[in-house]
């Protein structure tokens, strides 16, 4: 299949988007082509959450939050609402941060949600300061993403022009400046300490934990809550229709919905709001109403379940529910929501060397097992690629991974090979989990298709040792 | 002559006015300085440095963090192939090798003309609509050999003048706070008690 032969999407403003016969919480307003404009936006019900949270104290709101138990989409699923009550009591100034910074190998959600509806962002955004009582806020928008910087920067405008943000927001004692903040291009910048660090104007490394949680003490040492674009834009949903409109949705430990990229070899790649609970991975690759399978006919070899980050699974675990503990369980992780695809064509090292090189790429330097580990694991698996590798360097690429996350790593299960599944997640000798990132692909690639990597270095037994000659060198 | 210039000190003002701590204003002034002059000068980092009272050293320091920021001169349009593995699967090499091919440059390399510069880019968020590149972070999508030729001839043309401003310029737009609906700003250390609306709440 070529390029201009897929399926486009029906919203040519939301390229890669399809709609389904499916509640929509978040992508409401995808279908309009305006839908990134106040007045689209107050036409199909655009700051009523917000009206309506302002209508009650903010600690019912909070306590809305709570009950709906709408769980963070930035990867590590941790409820909103509890996060907002870890804010120490009578520490003030306290601040919203907004994670903007999207840039997980496969993940493609907050952008679109930032240009085609950015007013919800705002609107989740004055909700969660209000509950939460903070009173700035920044919202920090990955640098390599020009659209949406305009979109957001032209609702902010509008937004307070309007009287929804700013001084005694709708008359009441409300008030917040919410600030666009321009990213520069780091990966790890995403690491929500890391992005405190960059918003201090400062390199985006992320901090050593203890404190775990910026919600005590985050930006400029103050209480801070930090929250993906995704989490935020399903406040208004819950503002508006009630925590029960929302766990009516979904599955108890994971209400609602939940956007997810699926992308590679299938017939329609595509980003589709799908509702927790309700899909296998099966569903999403080869359902009609997510990617309609593999494309030109051929057999589906590996899928990466949940990110660059997330170890990978084969055609067997394809009847997983798309629910974190059962991948988990499984050796994965569901992670940032992106599912990509390998067909049979696929040359797993050079695959795998994508990711490892993106992980190398991104380490901050911070922590030695990550900037050496990582680089080394990057050189490694290119010399092995380009054919100059020896059966040694397959094992040196475990010694390394050992160095980063000692004792077992998380894999699939492969019955060709009689492996059991490893269940997630690893240990780490890392502040952050980019360096197991740069392990985890070459991990389940040299464990699940060890005979690619055996055809392409050189054996033992077949190396010779350089011949000395008798001649001087000229 | 590459400190910021007198309207962009205006704005600086105004974007380091919005932060409780000036030094937050440090990537978005780098940003307007790279907007004036294609790329990151010495000049402007002392400027810099000076407007948000940091050394230059440490201005260069955050700065050369990140990867948007170059500190050479860089073409007009720089033009980032994505190749991580959604892209790579769906044919980046091939396309990075005819970009090379049709510009007659290697990746990290910029035209005689100084018109573009190609790169090696990493996920761009767009990993449905593989393979993807970005010319001054703007997004082409599935991008065939003949797409991609039809760009740069569009480049050199200036039809896409509108659409895509010179490197260095994010937005076509800024955020603007409106005076009399800013709150106003202040160091988190002057803030001792909570905000209105939480102090009337039972909590
Ligand atoms: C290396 C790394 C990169 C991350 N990148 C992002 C990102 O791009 N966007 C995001 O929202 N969260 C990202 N996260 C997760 C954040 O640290 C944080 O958990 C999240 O923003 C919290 O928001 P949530 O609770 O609403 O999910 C990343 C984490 C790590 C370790
Ligand atoms: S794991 Fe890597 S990216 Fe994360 S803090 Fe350590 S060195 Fe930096
Ligand atoms: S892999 Fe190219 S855009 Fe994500």
């Amino acid at each position: 299949m070529t390029v201009e032969s897929r399926v486009v999407s029906p919203y040519p403003w939301a390229p890669g988007f399809y709609p389904g016969d499916r509640p929509e919480i978040v992508t409401s307003r995808f279908q309009y082509e305006d839908g990134h404009t106040l007045d689209r936006y107050l036409a199909t019900g655009g700051y009523e959450g917000l009206r309506a949270a302002l209508a009650e104290s903010p600690s019912d709101v909070h306590e809305v939050v709570k009950n709906s138990t709408l769980l963070g989409r930035g990867g590590a699923g941790f409820p909103a609402g509890v996060k907002w009550g870890f804010t120490p009591q009578g520490v003030w100034p306290r601040y919203l941060v907004v994670n903007g910074d999207e840039s997980e190998p496969g993940t493609y959600k907050d952008r679109l949600l930032m240009e085609c509806d950015p007013h919800q962002l705002i609107e989740g955004s004055l909700i969660a300061s209000y509950a939460a009582g903070l009173s700035q806020g920044f919202l920090y928008i990955r640098g390599e993403m020009a659209l949406a910087h305009e979109r957001v920067a032209q609702a902010l405008n509008d937004a307070y022009a309007a009287g929804y943000i700013g001084k005694n927001i709708l008359g009441t004692d409300f008030s917040i400046d919410i600030v666009l903040h321009w990213g520069a291009g780091a990966y790890v910048v995403g690491e929500e300490t890391a992005l405190i660090e960059s918003l201090e104007g400062e390199r985006g490394m992320p901090r050593l934990k203890p404190p775990f949680f910026p919600a005590a003490v985050g930006l400029y040492g103050m209480p801070t809550i930090v929250n993906n674009v995704e989490t935020l834009s399903n406040l208004p949903f819950i503002a508006r229709e009630g925590s029960e409109a929302y766990t009516a949705i979904g599955t108890p430990t994971s209400p609602g919905t939940r956007m997810i990229a699926v992308s590679g070899h299938v017939k329609r790649p595509g980003v589709y709001e799908i509702v927790n609970g309700s899909t296998t991975f099966r569903d999403l690759i080869f359902g009609d109403d997510f990617a309609q399978g593999i494309r030109d006919g051929n057999e589906l070899k590996a899928f990466v379940p949940g990110g660059g980050s997330a170890p990978w699974f084969l055609p067997d675990q394809l009847d997983i529910p798309f629910e974190g503990p059962a991948a988990g369980a499984a050796g994965s992780m569901l992670g940032s929501g992106a599912v990509m695809v390998m067909d049979s064509t696929t040359d797993i090292p050079a695959a795998a060397l994508t990711l490892v090189q993106f992980y190398a790429h991104e380490s901050c330097g911070k922590c030695v097992p990550c900037r050496e580990g990582g680089t080394w694991l990057y050189r490694i698996v290119e010399r092995i690629v380009a054919g100059h590798g020896t059966d040694a360097d397959l094992e040196t690429i475990f010694e390394v991974g050992q160095t980063i996350c000692p004792g077992e790593m998380p894999h699939a299960s492969s019955e060709r090979l009689g492996l059991d599944a490893v269940p997630f997640p690893y240990k780490m000798t890392t502040i952050c989990f980019v360096g197991p990132s740069a392990y985890a692909p070459i991990h389940s690639a040299l464990t699940l298709f060890p005979e690619e990597f055996e055809a392409l270095v050189t054996k033992r037994a077949d190396r010779r040792p350089i011949p000395v000659t008798a001649e001087v060198p000229a | 002559m590459s400190r910021l210039s007198d309207h962009n000190v205006i704005l600086a003002k105004e974007i380091i006015a919005r932060y409780p701590k000036q030094k937050s204003a440090l990537i978005p002034l780098v940003h307007l300085s790279q907007e004036q002059n294609g790329y990151v000068t010495e000049d402007a980092m002392r400027h810099i440095a000076d407007m948000i009272d940091v050394t230059p050293a440490e201005v260069y320091g955050t700065a050369s963090f990140y990867e948007m920021f170059r500190f050479e001169p860089t073409g007009k349009y720089l033009i980032n192939v994505c190749g991580t593995l959604s892209c790579s699967l769906m044919g980046a090499d091939s396309l990075m090798h005819h970009a090379e091919q049709t510009l007659g440059i290697k990746a990290g390399a910029t035209t005689d003309d100084g018109l573009i510069t190609l790169q090696h880019a990493e996920c761009q968020a767009a990993c449905t609509e593989a393979p993807t590149l970005q010319v001054n972070y703007r997004h082409r999508y599935r991008v065939t050999h003949e797409s991609f030729d039809q760009l740069v001839d569009d480049l050199r043309s200036g039809a896409l003048d509108t659409e895509i401003p010179p490197h260095g310029t994010l937005g076509r737009n800024r955020q603007q706070i409106p005076a009399d609906r800013a709150v106003a700003v202040q160091a988190p250390e002057d803030v001792t008690t909570g905000p209105a609306w939480i102090q009337v709440s039972p909590a």
